[in-house]
């Protein structure tokens, strides 16, 4: 079969077909990272560019895939496959697709391989490009983070399509013939996305299809984004936005750990029965919000509230704010005051990781401010005699404690004051009236400079009074113009 | 007034060329949905059709540039599609859609009209005689733009077309996947007449970008720009 292909050409094709499989590897993964993906072009040949096309390599992605082809190549009969799935962060899984690359037996003589077959999987790597954003799990992938991951797995041998449930669809991408075989690439994705719930008893394995053992199946199973990476997705919010939008307001505002997820009105509930298909969420709210771009940071963070369910405790916003191609971080430099009063300045970052109930927190970035400094979670020790003004601030019941941050430690619950708006905007009735009750202590009465000057006062006393002994006469003298 | 051409040149024969392939594809919008649309289509059509910018070499052989892309979310459709990485040829698409949308509202207009993106090919000829464009692609998108009464319709709009499109991506794909014909690849000196050259950092096939739109009337105003250049000339 082989004799009319030159060594040249054979090798040349190899090494194309080994390639292709590695970049088609790549960008699936890359496609479910739930980030935008964005390269550029340019218009000197690097020579390191496969197929004219600029794919980065993930080296963790690369190396597992050599892994699972170990040195071999797609043929007939062995297929490599590169299946995506879904984990929930209560340990269920579930298949979403399995993208196949295969060989099949019609071969094209006629064809050049340096030239044609290298132009034509040029293309059928655009095709994918653009494929891999029409599948359900696309939009599943931009919104994973807290309540769920998407893992994939990369095997090589027969392809398995039972864990895709039932009436699964399948998409072609593309095909190239060659001298050796047609290249085909295609992906079956699940249609039924009703959660299978494995957790009262049921078979917790069954959604993944049993795998042979064999040499050549590859059956690791990690996260889509590497640690490192997946903290920067998941952290990269302004905790600044977080100040204002939920932690002492109590909204439970739904975070979604891809940042750039453009439509944050579609939230997944958690841990619903079927859950995991978008809930909406109040649509007077959503539709406003995605229609604004980023603009200045102070606009740039959209939230919204999701349909609150009984056990709502976690935490999460999500942002609407595209950025630009690249730099989903730009948020995380903007620190903003809020004021809330005539002399009073909230910083907003006071909300702390550590309050977060997200993975990872330990990766956070070190421009939030931690607890320890922030003075009004840890206030100076407070004298024993208080004043009566500062009495007076402070909501019945938090003796000693001058802060408004108690709310910091409790779980946040659904407030809801009657006749208020349900959207989110920074200064509603719910907020207004949480606010009111622990305000922020003024700066002037803050223990120190009330130290201070006290101190002060009591030392200049005796001058004062023997400047008013100075002129007791004239005072005495006032006092009768009085009368 | 007339949409954007990669390169101006004299109108094309009136008929489609025998080997020009032509694809249809129907959207139905809301207004605000048009742009995003159009360029989600476009978009995805010249990702297939451009490639990296060639340089050629003495003994005639040419090395190719590398395309970059990245990807675009929608804000009016839950949809999202990936483009090539190329400011121009994405501020040349917008200014194209821009003004088919204009059109659109315009009045005289029921909301329907569509886009087409030509494919062609230069022909040089001798003098007198100006050059001739061969079209080999013509893809039409139709549209039709509705308009809902409240902010549910919207909602669901939104999701229902992001799945449409969704069906036009593959639909792309599939047209694109049969291999059929594609100019030769051409020499320095014929570069030219098969690619736009004029970018910087990609180089898609020669394109043109025009649209019609039907008044109430059903009569279809046309505003190609092969008319308007046969009728200035006059030849």
């Amino acid at each position: 079969m082989d004799t009319d292909l030159s060594s040249q050409d054979r090798k040349d094709l190899d090494k194309f077909i080994k390639f292709f499989a590695l970049k088609t590897v790549q960008v699936i993964v890359q496609a479910r990272l739930g980030e935008k993906i964005c390269t550029r072009s340019s218009s000197s040949p690097t020579g390191s560019d496969w197929f004219n096309l600029a794919i980065k390599d993930i080296p963790e992605v690369t190396h597992e895939a050599k892994k699972a082809l170990a040195g071999q190549l797609p043929a007939v009969g062995r297929s490599m496959c590169v299946e995506i799935s879904l984990k929930t962060s209560e340990g269920d899984s579930m298949e979403l697709e399995i993208w196949c690359l295969e060989m099949n037996e019609k071969c094209d003589k006629e064809i050049k391989v340096s030239y044609t077959v290298y132009n034509r999987l040029s293309l059928l790597l655009k095709s994918l490009l653009a494929i891999t954003r029409v599948t359900p799990a696309y939009r599943l992938s931009r919104k994973q983070g807290h309540e769920y991951v998407i893992l994939y797995r990369i095997y090589f041998g027969e392809v398995q399509l039972s864990g895709l449930g039932e009436g699964f669809q399948t998409v072609r991408v593309g095909t190239v013939g060659t001298p050796v075989g047609t290249i085909t690439l295609s992906c079956a994705y699940r249609i039924n996305l009703a959660f299978m719930s494995t957790r009262a008893g049921e078979d917790n394995g069954a959604v993944y299809p049993s795998v042979e053992d064999s040499q050549e199946v590859c059956t690791t199973s990690f996260s889509t984004s590497p640690p490192s990476q997946l903290s920067s997705s998941r952290l990269s919010y302004q905790p600044a936005a977080l100040g204002v939008g939920s932690a002492d307001m109590g909204y439970p505002v739904l975070f979604a750990g891809g940042l750039n997820a453009a439509h944050p009105h579609q939230l997944i509930g958690p841990g619903k029965e079927g859950g995991v298909p978008p809930v909406p969420s109040q649509p007077a709210h959503g539709t406003q919000a995605d229609q604004e771009r980023m603009c200045t940071p102070l606009d740039g963070v959209h939230y919204s509230a999701a349909t609150p369910s009984s056990s709502e405790d976690t935490e999460t916003v999500s942002n609407s704010s595209e950025g630009k191609c690249g730099s989903p971080h730009d948020l995380l430099e903007t620190i903003f005051i809020r004021k809330v009063g005539a002399f009073v300045n909230k910083p907003i970052n006071q909300v702390t990781m550590a309050n977060l109930d997200i993975p990872f927190a330990m990766f956070a970035p070190k421009n939030v401010e931690l607890e320890d400094n922030d003075p009004m979670v840890n206030p100076p020790e407070s004298p024993e005699t208080e004043s009566p003004l500062q009495g007076s601030l402070h909501s019945e019941g938090s003796s000693g404690s001058s802060t408004g941050n108690t709310h910091d430690d409790f779980v946040m619950i659904d407030f809801k004051p009657a006749f208020s708006k349900d959207d989110i905007l920074p200064m509603d009735l719910g907020t207004f009236y949480r606010e009111f009750q622990n305000p922020p202590q003024l700066s002037s009465l803050s223990i120190d400079i009330g130290a201070q000057s006290m101190a002060e006062d009591l030392d200049s006393l005796p001058e004062k009074l023997a400047v008013h002994e100075k002129n007791v006469k004239e005072f005495d003298a006032f006092v009768e113009t009085l009368q | 007034s007339c949409p954007l051409s990669s390169r101006c040149c004299a109108p094309s024969s009136t008929a489609p060329a025998m080997n020009c392939r032509a694809e249809v594809l129907e959207v139905s919008v809301e207004g605000r949905q048009v742009e995003e649309a159009m360029l989600a289509v476009l978009h995805t059509i010249l990702l297939h059709r451009s490639t990296g910018k060639f340089h050629y070499k003495k003994e005639g052989t040419y090395s190719i540039g590398t395309v970059g892309t990245q990807d675009v979310d929608c804000d009016f459709i839950d949809f999202a599609y990936v483009r090539v990485s190329s400011e121009e040829l994405d501020r040349a698409l917008r200014k194209a859609v821009g003004e088919f949308k204009d059109a659109l509202r315009g009045s005289g207009s029921d909301g329907m009209g569509q886009i087409s993106l030509e494919f062609y090919q230069k022909k040089k000829s001798r003098w007198p005689f100006s050059d001739e464009c061969i079209p080999w692609e013509l893809w039409t998108i139709k549209v039709n733009v509705v308009n809902l009464a409240n902010e549910q319709e919207r909602q669901i709009c939104r999701e229902k077309v992001g799945e449409k499109l969704c069906e036009k991506i593959i639909n792309i794909v599939e047209v694109m996947n049969r291999h059929e014909y594609l100019p030769k690849m051409p020499t320095q000196s014929e570069v030219d007449n098969v690619f736009d050259t004029s970018l910087k950092d990609v180089q898609p096939y020669l394109y043109k970008i025009s649209y019609q739109i039907t008044d109430s009337l059903g009569t279809s105003v046309t505003t190609t720009m092969r008319r308007l250049i046969k009728d200035t000339l006059a030849l």
